[in-house]
């Protein structure tokens, strides 16, 4: 009761921004679009619709990870979180108000990219409910990244790092903008070293309907997710007994 | 049983000792107030009574439970209005309000009345609904007060509650704080002396974490052998104060 007290808060408090808004529902959409565009007047089968769809629901994800590290900064950087810390809230209920509020978005995000997809000429499978579903690990793992680097910067550095940097490194390593295997290599090396491009995998796979071929991606998602949630748990814990 | 019972309290980071080995006790329903110029370890020990930060070394017990052993116990029965004023900007004054019933787990129809009657006595209704974020610094400050207030705390520790009113808002705000004694136990922080002079049953002086002296205000004058309450406070921080 008393962490959905706390989650209820932080939604309000993401809702209310208008660019949590504008860029979480609205960029993603606006890369789709374009790529479309571009994909009708120069045919590239990476951005054939069923193939880009999947890489653009995982980009979108990349904002979660900035809403979440910027919710948690920003708090941090208050004498909110100080006063919060004197309640009876637990740590549990810290780390679970800040993931929660973030999944439901995640998979709003989601759907609205791949019913935009269906506009743009998807084929209406089934497997595109598996696709929603199968964002929730994926999901975890980029809230993750958030709750990690919301507890280690500030929120002007957050800013700069997951909006600038990571935001590019996630896309550039996920094989959404340009085929992996066409730059080979080490940069193909690191990029499946990371989970990024296992992400996009999973989706792609899950959407395809290649279920045995996606789920590999899945352990890799969901390993990344378990270290960076554990890395985010120990940072936030550390920081908050400092205060 | 005294509300608060300090024993040998001490705060040290790294070279800094903090806090040096304070013991007082505060009684039942007693305003008593830290006093001491910047560095003097009031706000440390604030902290330090409500499980924001671990002691070095010794104790202290809140209505009889340890801060160390007991800080669940201990974060159940204290409120803290922080030096600065702690509120979510996002959300409307009400819902600060509400937010702060949820985290104690308050029922429904008591968080209700206590809202109601919390938005009397600070007279924040007619800003009920707007978001604190948008609130004057005035305004801001009397929502953290209430939103320390609402869960109808055992021990209340005010920092510097006063600290950026004007004179107006000060002189409301002592009243309201005048009303509270005799049915809360409130430590307050503050650097206005005639503020500590006004309000306190008792008022201890610290000088680089270390206690100087512990008396009512009068009991201060007659020891420093001062007329007036300023002067006997600069006269015992100068002199370094009897015990």
């Amino acid at each position: 009761m008393r962490m959905l007290t706390f989650a209820g808060r932080n939604t309000k408090e993401l809702l209310r921004d208008p660019l949590t808004l504008a860029f979480g529902l609205g960029f993603p959409l606006v890369l789709l679009f374009l790529l479309s565009a571009i994909q009708a007047n120069v045919p590239v089968p990476l951005f054939e619709i069923d193939h880009l769809i999947p890489g653009i629901a995982v980009f979108g994800l990349s904002f979660m990870t900035l809403f979440s590290a910027t919710l948690i900064a920003k708090d941090r950087g208050s004498s909110l979180l100080r006063r919060l810390y004197t309640t009876p809230l637990t740590s549990l209920d810290f780390i679970l108000g800040y993931t929660l509020p973030i999944l439901p978005l995640a998979v709003a995000q989601t759907t609205i990219c791949y019913l935009a997809a269906l506009c743009l000429g998807l084929e209406w499978t089934v497997n595109i409910l598996y696709a929603v579903l199968f964002i929730l690990p994926v999901s975890l793992l980029y809230i993750a990244i958030g709750l990690l680097c919301g507890s280690i910067l500030t929120d002007k550095q957050v800013g700069g790092i997951c909006g600038g940097l990571l935001t590019n490194l996630a896309a550039w390593l996920s094989g959404t903008w340009f085929d992996l295997e066409l730059v080979g290599g080490v940069f193909r090396k690191i990029a499946y070293s990371l989970p990024f491009v296992h992400a996009v995998d999973l989706e792609r796979g899950v959407l395809a309907g290649n279920f045995s071929e996606a789920l590999p991606h899945l352990w890799w998602v969901l390993g990344y997710a378990v270290v960076f949630l554990a890395a985010a748990v120990g940072l936030f814990l550390r920081q908050m007994k400092r205060q | 049983m005294d509300a608060i019972r300090i024993e040998n309290l001490t705060k040290q980071y790294k070279d800094v000792v903090a806090v040096d080995h304070l013991s007082l006790t505060v009684g039942q329903g007693e305003l008593f107030s830290l006093l001491g110029v910047n560095g003097a370890g009031k706000t440390t020990t604030i902290k330090m009574l409500s499980c924001l930060t671990k002691p070095t070394s010794g104790e202290a017990y809140l209505n009889g439970k340890s801060i160390q052993a007991e800080s669940a116990a201990v974060k159940s029965m204290v409120a803290v209005s922080p030096q600065e004023t702690a509120v979510a900007p996002g959300l409307t004054v009400l819902e600060n309000l509400e937010l702060i019933c949820g985290v104690y787990g308050l029922p429904k129809e008591v968080r209700k009345d206590r809202i109601r009657r919390m938005t009397e006595l600070l007279d924040l209704g007619s800003v009920a609904g707007k978001k604190a974020g948008k609130l004057s610094g005035g305004w801001q400050r009397r929502l953290s007060i209430a939103m320390a207030l609402i869960s109808h705390p055992e021990i209340l520790f005010l920092d510097e509650p006063t600290l950026g009113l004007d004179v107006i808002a000060r002189s409301e705000l002592w009243d309201l704080i005048r009303s509270l004694k005799g049915k809360t136990t409130i430590l307050m922080t503050t650097h206005y002396m005639e503020e500590a002079e006004a309000l306190s049953d008792r008022v201890a002086i610290m000088k680089d974490g270390r206690l100087l002296i512990c008396d009512t205000p009068a009991g201060i004058k007659d020891a420093a052998g001062k007329d007036s309450f300023g002067d006997a406070f600069i006269h015992m921080v100068k002199e370094g104060g009897t015990l």
